[in-house]
């Protein structure tokens, strides 16, 4: 690790006027960042260690709804009665990811904003646009088993690798953060991470300075919730192809379809014409096809993950399926 | 002000240095060598120990971080005479070859034994809500951040198993 000075925040005044320097970043669970920090793609002069400056309850909100805390940890969002019972899709989709002794460390806030797991962005003898603007990328032309076929640009094609995000924006949940300025502002899940476009290097709307305290999740929907992820091993490995559904039929008929898919884009995908296509339907696989035309019209793969073009395909199918099975 | 972190009952003080990790301190400051250094970069439990009662990765957070808190490493769960009963197990199961592995795979089934205690569910479970069934899937899901290089993972299993039954 290259050297850094360390502060502990007391507030979140001090932690936001210290990352507030583009040189300093927040530390929480640490297991993303330092991670990083050992292999010199992240370099920080100074670290904010924002453990002790609250924001780690998960409490009721005034519409009934709940707010994690950005500083909780995966483990204790996952286990929480309430997300157990009424946002079962996020505790699965926590619990799907990572390892326990690395879920009981990682915080909400550090999982929304874990950086890609692309291979030249860790190796920093790699081209990467990501972590060297302008250094070209070595994945397009190179290994992309992992690499995105939605939403991509010619200067990245990484994916977001993270889970409980993809959970999050099926839930429509909303980012709560605290401004450089002492204000706040909410962005909803599904805005808060970028498509790489021509700034392959920005990963979220996050500016400078700029905070996390919660996650807010919406009255509880109810509905049949399912999160299936698709991996090499059964356990402790990033998803290929995630999907986080959400699903209602009334009368034998969709009449929720709340679905968002990880591992195919830089950022948890939801496309609303999916669940336009599903409502007011009643489930046949020729259903499930059309809704997977829509997904997958502009999908593009690079070589070695085009067989996620397949997969996103087969796995929507499966989740649908299964989710009709236990609605009915 | 002096910062110290209590290591299986007893103070330490914090490192000056905030680049040493809390697995090179118990290390290389405390002396405590049990702990293993296997990948350093959270992949391979081998660095496993219990902060506050909970099990995480030592190589991925720093000492610095850990003031005022009290860490359990393999050397404060049992000792030759008086092992823990999963350090027992281990031995009677052969659940090691080489056993480089070994202490972070107890430290984190001793916490394990806590989280299934508390009705914690894993990827593996059916369902979210109530006790959790001790079965070799369980078992093999929530000890997937231990990674033994020998395969030693049937003996593994066998061995807190037989300690899950008993204490359930
Ligand atoms: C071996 C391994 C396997 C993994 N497998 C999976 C997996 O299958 N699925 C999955 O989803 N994840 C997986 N992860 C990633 C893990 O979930 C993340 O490392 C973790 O969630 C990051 O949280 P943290 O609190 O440790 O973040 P940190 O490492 O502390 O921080 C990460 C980033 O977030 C910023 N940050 C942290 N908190 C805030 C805040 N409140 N406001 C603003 N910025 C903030 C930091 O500045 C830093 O840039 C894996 C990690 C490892 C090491
Ligand atoms: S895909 Fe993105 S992160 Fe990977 S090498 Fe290309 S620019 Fe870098
Ligand atoms: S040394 Fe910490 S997980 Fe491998
Ligand atoms: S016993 Fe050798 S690595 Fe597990």
């Amino acid at each position: 690790m290259r050297p850094f000075s360390y502060t502990r925040a007391r507030t979140l005044t001090d932690a936001s006027q210290t990352v507030s320097d583009d040189r300093a970043m927040a530390i929480a669970g640490g297991t993303n960042l330092l991670d990083l920090m050992k292999l010199q793609v992240e370099t920080p002069s100074q670290l904010a260690d924002i453990n002790r400056v609250g924001f780690a309850e998960i409490e009721d909100t005034d519409d009934g709804g709940l707010s994690i805390g950005a500083l909780a940890t995966n483990t204790e969002t996952a286990v929480h009665p309430r997300v157990r019972a009424d946002y079962p899709v996020l505790s699965r989709a926590i619990l799907a990811g990572a390892t326990q002794q690395l879920r009981n460390k990682a915080t909400n806030g550090g999982n929304l904003c874990q950086r890609t797991r692309c291979y030249y962005f860790t190796n920093i003898d790699q081209p990467c646009n990501k972590r060297e603007p302008g250094s070209g990328c070595g994945a397009i032309d190179g290994i992309a088993k992992l690499h995105a076929i939605l939403g991509t640009s010619d200067q990245c094609i990484a994916t977001y690798p993270g889970d409980m995000a993809v959970a999050l924006s099926a839930l429509d949940a909303q980012v709560q953060i605290a401004t450089s300025d002492g204000g706040s502002r909410t962005v909803p899940v599904r805005d808060f991470h970028c498509l790489p476009g021509d700034t392959p290097w920005r990963e979220n709307v996050l500016e400078p300075g700029e905070i996390i305290t919660a996650i807010t999740l919406p009255a509880p929907v109810g509905g049949t919730q399912l999160y299936r992820k698709v991996r090499e091993r059964s356990s402790y490995a990033f998803a290929l192809v995630s999907v986080a559904a959400i699903v209602e039929l009334e009368d034998g008929r969709f009449s929720r379809a709340d679905l968002a898919f990880g591992g195919v884009a830089h950022k948890p995908w939801h496309d609303p014409r999916v669940a336009d296509a599903l409502i007011g339907k009643a489930p046949s696989p020729e259903l499930f096809d059309r809704a997977a035309d829509i997904l997958l019209e502009d999908a593009q793969g690079f070589g070695e993950n085009d067989f996620k073009i397949p997969l996103a395909r087969r796995t929507l199918h499966a989740v649908l399926e299964q989710a009709v099975e236990e609605a009915s | 002000m002096a910062q110290t972190i209590s290591v299986n009952g007893a103070p330490h003080s914090v490192p000056d240095d905030p680049r040493v990790t809390l697995l090179d301190f118990l290390r290389q400051d405390v002396g405590l060598t049990g702990t293993k250094k296997g990948c350093d970069h959270g992949q391979c439990g081998a660095c496993t120990v219990i902060v506050n009662g909970v099990r995480i990765n030592s190589c991925l957070t720093l000492a610095a971080m850990h003031d005022g808190d009290e860490v359990t490493t393999i050397e404060g769960l049992g000792t030759p005479d008086e092992p823990s009963a999963l350090q027992k197990a281990f031995v009677e199961h052969d659940g090691y070859q080489c056993g480089y592995c070994t202490p972070g795979q107890i430290c984190s089934a001793t916490a394990m034994l806590t989280e299934i205690a508390n009705g914690w569910p894993s990827d593996a479970s059916e369902t979210l809500e109530g006790a959790v069934e001790i079965s070799g899937e369980e078992i093999r899901e929530r000890m997937s951040g231990n990674l033994c290089r020998c395969g030693a993972y049937a003996n593994i299993v066998a061995a807190i198993r037989d300690v899950a039954e008993q204490s359930a």
